[in-house]
C-alpha cells in the first residue's frame, strides 16, 4: 500500500504534465467509482444519477468563485458542502420510489438540474461558461504550481474517499448498511433505522461527489449543462468500472478504474465499439459472475487489502 | 387558441407516451423487472423500420406488420435465454444489466447508423389534418397515436381479462412462486409477458418514427418518459398509464407553448411534483 | 400394488438450514393420510418440497412408479399432485372463478369441472365474481382446495386448512373429503388439531425437529402416543 501511495505523492516531481492529467483522472475516477459502490455494493442504492452532483459541485465552484468572490480553494470543500445542502430535498423525492424506480428517478432528477441550468443565462445557459482567469491565477504562483496543486488536491481528495468508505464499512454503521443492502425489511425488524441510514449515506455521498465535480471543473476550466450533467461520464463509465472490477468490494472499483484505463489506451481509436465492448463485458461479468473481475480472483484465493466487518455473499 | 391547441396536442402526445408506458408497466406488473434499455429498443425499432422503409419503398406503417411480431419474438426469445437468469430478487444484476443493454445499444446503433437525426415520411399523413373548428385543428399522426393507444390498452386488458394467459399472467403478477403448482411454467409466462411489451414497444416504434426525430441517442429520454407516465398513472393499471401519458403530454405542451426549451423540463417538474404529492400515483391499484 | 406415493430418506435444506432429516413416507392410493407436528416441526416444509416448491435434486421421492425429485414444481403439478397451500395463497387480482379455472393449467382432464366445485362448495357459485380475497376465511379456503382439485390431481396436498378458521366451518371443509376420494384422488394433510386429524386419516405420520417420530393407523394411535412423539420422546405405535 505505502509503495504506491508515496511515489503517488511524489507524482509532480517525476510525472510530466500528461501524465498528471491522466493520474488526476485516475484519481477522481478511483473516488467517484468508490462513492458509487459504497451506494449501490454495500447500500444497496443503485442510483443512475449520480451526475447531478457532478454537476452540481461543479456549478458550484463556479458560482462561489465569480459571484461570491471565494477563493477556489475554499470553493472546493464549499460546493461540496452546497451540494450535500441540495441532495437533501433531492433525498425526499427520490427516496419515494425503491429499487430500479428509484434509479430512473435519480436519472430524471439529474436531467432536471442540467436542464435547469442550460435556463440559467447568469451561469452562461446552455453554451456554458468559463472560469474567469483571475480566479484561476489567484490559485498558485504560476501554472505549474498550479497543476501540483490541483494533482495533490485529486490524490488527497481520492485517499481521503478510499479511507472514508473503508473505515466506514468496518463500523457498526458499515454493518446497518449492508443489512439495508440484503433486506431492507428484516434490517427494520432488527432496529436498524434504514430510513436516517439512506439519508445520511446518500446525502454524504452527493456531498463528496460535488467536490470531485468541483475538482473536475475546476481542472478543465469551463463548465457547460452537457458537460457537468453527462450520463455517459459520469454514471456509465463508472458504473461499468465498478462492474467490471468488482462491486461491493473496496479492490473491485480499484482493479475496475486500472483496467479501465488500460483499455482506453489500447482501445480508444475504436470510438464507439470501445463503449461495446465496456458494455458486453459488464453484461456478462453480471450474467457469470456478479461480484466482477476480483470476485473471479478472490474465488481461488480469498485475498482481502481492504478487511472490512462483512464480505459480499453471493 | 394557441394554448388549447397545445393542450390537444398534448394529449394526443399523451397516447404515444402510453405506449411507451404500456410495455414498461407489463414488464414490472408480472416480473418486478425494468430495462433501462427500454427506450434504446423503441429507438431500435424506429431504426428496423427505417431500413424496411429503405427496402421496400412501402409506407411506414405497413412496416407495423412486420416491426410489431419482430419485435415480440426477440423479446421472447431474450427473456427465455437471457433475461430469465435476471429476474428474481436480486436488483443489481436485471438493473445493471439492462443498463449494459442499453449502452451496447446506443453504440451499435450510433456504428450502424451514424449519428444523424432523422425521420419517417408517412407520405400525406404527414401533414394532413382535420379542423373542429373555431381555429382548432388536429394533426392525423397525433390523432393516429392516440387512437393507437387506445386500440392497444384496450386489447391488452381485453387480453388479461378475458384469456387464460392473460389470467395467469394477471396472477403472476399478484404471486410467481404459487403460479407454479397451478401448472404453469413460469419461465414461459415471463416470456409472454416480455412478448407483448415488445409488441408493444414495435407499434410505438414505427410511430415514433413518424411522428419525431430521432437518433441512436434518443432512447434514454424515452425511457425517462415512459417511466413518468407509469408513475404519474400509479402502478398495475394500463388505463391509468394513458392518463399518465397525457398528464405528461399536455405539461410538456404546455412548457413548449411558455418556451420551446422548456417543453421536456416542464414535463419533469409535474412528474416530481405528482411524485412528491401522491407518491403510489394517481390511479394506482394498491393506492 | 406398490405405493402411490413413496419417499425413501428425504432431506430437505433451506439454503444451509436442514429442516427434513431422513425422512420415509408412504401413501397408498385411496388413503387419507395425516402430517402433524409441532409449529417448526418441517410439516409445511415436506409439502413444499413434495410440490416443487423447494428443491429437492437427488432425493429419492417416488409418485407413481416416477422420481419425480427435483421436477420443477409445475412439471410436478402436470404430474398429478396438487396442493392447497398453508396460508391459501390466493390470487387477489382474480375473482373466485378465475382462481379456480387457474388450476386447469395443468392440462390433465378429470371429474373436477368448475361445476363439480361448484356443486362440492355452493357458495362459492354464488360469490363467483368477486374478488378471492375478499372472501371469509373459510370460504377462502375452499377456493383453495377447489382450485387444487381443478387440476385433478392423483394426490392432494391440504396444508393447514384448519388455520384460523372456526371449527364449525372446519367441519364443512373436511366434510368434503369422501367425495375428494371418490372421484379418485389420494389426501396427504397436515393438521393442527391431533383430533381432527385422527379422525378424518387412515394414517398418520408425526414431525419432530425434522424427523419421524411416529407413524401408524390413526385410529390405533391414542392422545399419548402422539403427544409424546410431537414433543420429543420417539415411540413406536403398538
Amino acid at each position: 500500500m505505502v509503495l504506491v501511495i508515496v511515489p503517488l505523492l511524489a507524482g509532480p516531481y517525476w510525472a510530466d504534465r500528461g501524465t498528471m492529467r491522466l493520474l488526476i483522472e485516475v484519481f477522481y475516477f478511483l473516488a467517484l467509482a468508490q462513492l458509487w459502490n459504497l451506494l449501490a455494493g454495500y447500500s444497496g442504492l443503485i442510483s443512475v444519477g449520480q451526475q447531478a452532483f457532478v454537476g452540481l459541485g461543479g456549478y458550484s465552484i463556479f458560482s462561489l468563485a465569480m459571484f461570491a468572490g471565494v477563493p477556489v480553494l475554499w470553493g472546493l470543500p464549499l460546493a461540496g458542502l452546497v451540494t450535500a445542502l441540495i441532495a437533501w430535498p433531492t433525498a425526499m423525492i427520490a427516496f419515494r420510489l425503491s429499487g430500479p424506480y428509484f434509479a430512473i428517478g435519480t436519472w430524471v432528477i439529474a436531467e432536471v438540474f442540467r436542464l435547469g441550468f442550460a435556463q440559467v443565462s447568469a451561469l452562461g445557459g446552455g453554451s456554458g461558461i468559463s472560469l474567469p482567469t483571475a480566479m484561476v491565477k489567484a490559485m498558485a504562483v504560476n501554472r505549474s504550481a498550479r497543476e501540483s496543486l490541483t494533482y495533490w488536491i485529486a490524490l488527497g481528495l481520492m485517499l481521503v474517499v478510499l479511507l472514508g468508505v473503508w473505515l466506514l464499512m468496518r463500523s457498526k454503521v458499515g454493518l446497518g448498511l449492508l443489512a439495508l443492502r440484503d433486506n431492507e425489511e428484516a434490517a427494520v425488524s432488527v432496529g436498524v433505522r434504514t430510513r436516517p441510514l439512506k439519508f445520511a449515506v446518500y446525502i454524504g455521498v452527493a456531498g463528496l461527489t460535488g467536490m470531485l465535480g468541483a475538482l473536475i471543473f475546476l481542472q478543465k476550466l469551463r463548465i457547460t449543462p452537457e458537460a457537468a450533467f453527462s450520463v455517459n461520464d459520469w454514471s456509465v463509465l463508472v458504473i461499468f468500472i465498478v462492474v467490471i472490477g468488482g462491486i461491493g468490494s473496496l479492490e473491485g472499483p480499484i482493479l475496475g478504474c486500472i483496467l479501465f484505463f488500460v483499455l482506453r489506451e489500447f482501445l480508444a481509436d475504436l470510438g464507439t465499439w470501445y463503449m461495446v465492448i465496456l458494455g458486453i463485458i459488464s453484461v456478462m461479468i453480471m450474467l457469470i459472475e456478479p461480484r466482477g473481475l476480483w470476485g473471479i480472483i478472490t474465488k481461488r484465493h480469498p485475498i482481502t487489502l481492504f478487511p472490512v466487518a462483512h464480505r459480499r455473499v453471493g | 387558441m394557441d394554448w388549447i391547441n397545445a393542450i390537444v396536442q398534448g394529449v394526443l402526445l399523451g397516447g404515444l407516451y402510453a405506449l411507451f408506458a404500456a410495455g414498461l408497466s407489463l414488464m414490472f406488473g408480472v416480473m418486478r423487472f425494468v430495462n433501462l434499455a427500454h427506450g434504446d429498443f423503441i429507438i431500435a425499432g424506429a431504426f428496423g423500420a427505417m431500413v424496411l422503409v429503405e427496402l421496400t419503398g412501402l409506407n411506414p406503417l405497413w412496416m407495423l406488420l412486420v416491426v410489431v411480431p419482430v419485435m415480440g419474438a426477440v423479446g421472447y426469445l431474450g427473456q427465455r435465454l437471457v433475461l430469465n437468469r435476471v429476474v428474481g430478487q436480486d436488483l443489481l444484476p436485471s438493473i445493471l444489466v439492462t443498463f449494459g443493454f442499453s449502452v451496447i445499444l446506443q453504440n451499435l446503433m450510433q456504428e450502424t447508423f451514424s449519428a444523424d437525426s432523422r425521420r419517417l415520411s408517412a407520405g400525406a399523413l404527414d401533414t394532413a389534418s382535420f379542423s373542429l373548428g373555431s381555429g382548432l385543428s388536429v394533426g392525423a399522426v397525433p390523432l393516429l397515436m392516440f387512437v393507437a393507444a387506445l386500440l392497444v390498452l384496450g386489447s391488452l386488458n381485453w387480453f388479461f381479462a378475458r384469456t387464460n394467459m392473460g389470467r395467469l399472467l394477471r396472477a403472476t403478477s399478484d404471486d410467481p412462486e404459487i403460479i407454479g403448482l397451478m401448472g404453469a411454467d413460469r419461465r414461459h409466462i415471463f416470456g409472454i409477458a416480455m412478448l407483448l411489451a415488445s409488441a408493444v414497444v414495435g407499434v410505438a416504434a414505427v410511430l415514433l418514427a413518424i411522428k419525431t426525430n430521432f437518433d441512436p441517442a434518443a432512447g434514454p429520454i424515452r425511457l425517462l418518459f415512459a417511466f413518468e407516465a407509469v408513475i404519474i398513472g400509479g402502478l398495475g393499471n394500463l388505463w391509468g398509464t394513458l392518463i399518465g401519458g397525457v398528464i405528461l403530454g399536455v405539461a410538456q405542451g404546455v412548457g413548449a407553448q411558455i418556451d420551446p426549451g422548456f417543453q421536456v423540463l416542464a414535463g419533469h417538474i409535474v412528474f416530481l411534483v405528482i411524485l412528491v404529492l401522491r407518491p403510489q400515483g394517481l390511479f394506482s391499484r394498491s393506492g | 400394488m406398490s405405493p402411490l406415493l413413496d419417499i425413501m430418506d428425504l432431506d430437505a435444506f433451506y439454503g444451509d438450514f436442514q429442516a427434513l432429516f431422513g425422512v420415509d413416507f408412504t401413501v397408498d392410493a385411496g388413503e387419507v393420510v395425516a402430517l402433524v407436528g409441532a409449529n417448526g416441526a418441517g410439516k409445511t416444509t415436506f409439502l413444499r418440497t413434495l410440490s416443487g416448491l423447494v428443491p429437492s435434486a437427488g432425493q429419492s421421492i417416488r409418485f407413481a412408479n416416477q422420481n419425480i425429485a427435483g421436477l420443477p414444481a409445475f412439471q410436478i403439478a402436470r404430474n398429478g399432485i396438487a396442493m392447497s397451500p398453508e396460508g391459501r395463497r390466493l390470487f387477489p387480482s382474480l375473482n373466485v372463478e378465475e382462481n379456480l379455472m387457474l388450476g386447469e393449467n395443468g392440462g390433465r382432464e378429470g371429474a373436477w369441472t368448475k361445476q363439480a366445485i361448484f356443486e362440492l362448495f355452493p357458495i362459492l357459485e354464488e360469490k363467483r365474481a368477486i374478488p378471492a380475497t375478499l372472501l371469509s376465511g373459510g370460504q377462502q379456503q375452499m377456493v383453495a382446495i377447489g382450485r387444487a382439485l381443478m387440476a385433478n390431481p392423483d394426490l392432494l396436498l391440504l396444508d393447514e386448512v384448519s388455520l384460523g378458521l372456526a371449527p364449525v366451518i372446519v367441519r364443512d371443509i373436511y366434510a368434503a373429503l369422501p367425495r375428494i376420494l371418490g372421484s379418485g384422488a389420494s389426501v396427504v394433510l397436515v393438521e393442527q388439531d391431533i383430533g381432527m386429524a385422527t379422525q378424518v386419516s387412515d394414517r398418520l405420520y408425526c414431525l419432530q425437529e425434522g424427523r419421524v417420530s411416529l407413524t401408524g393407523a390413526s385410529n390405533g394411535l391414542t392422545r399419548q402416543d402422539i403427544s409424546t412423539a410431537y414433543f420429543g420422546r420417539k415411540k413406536e405405535a403398538s
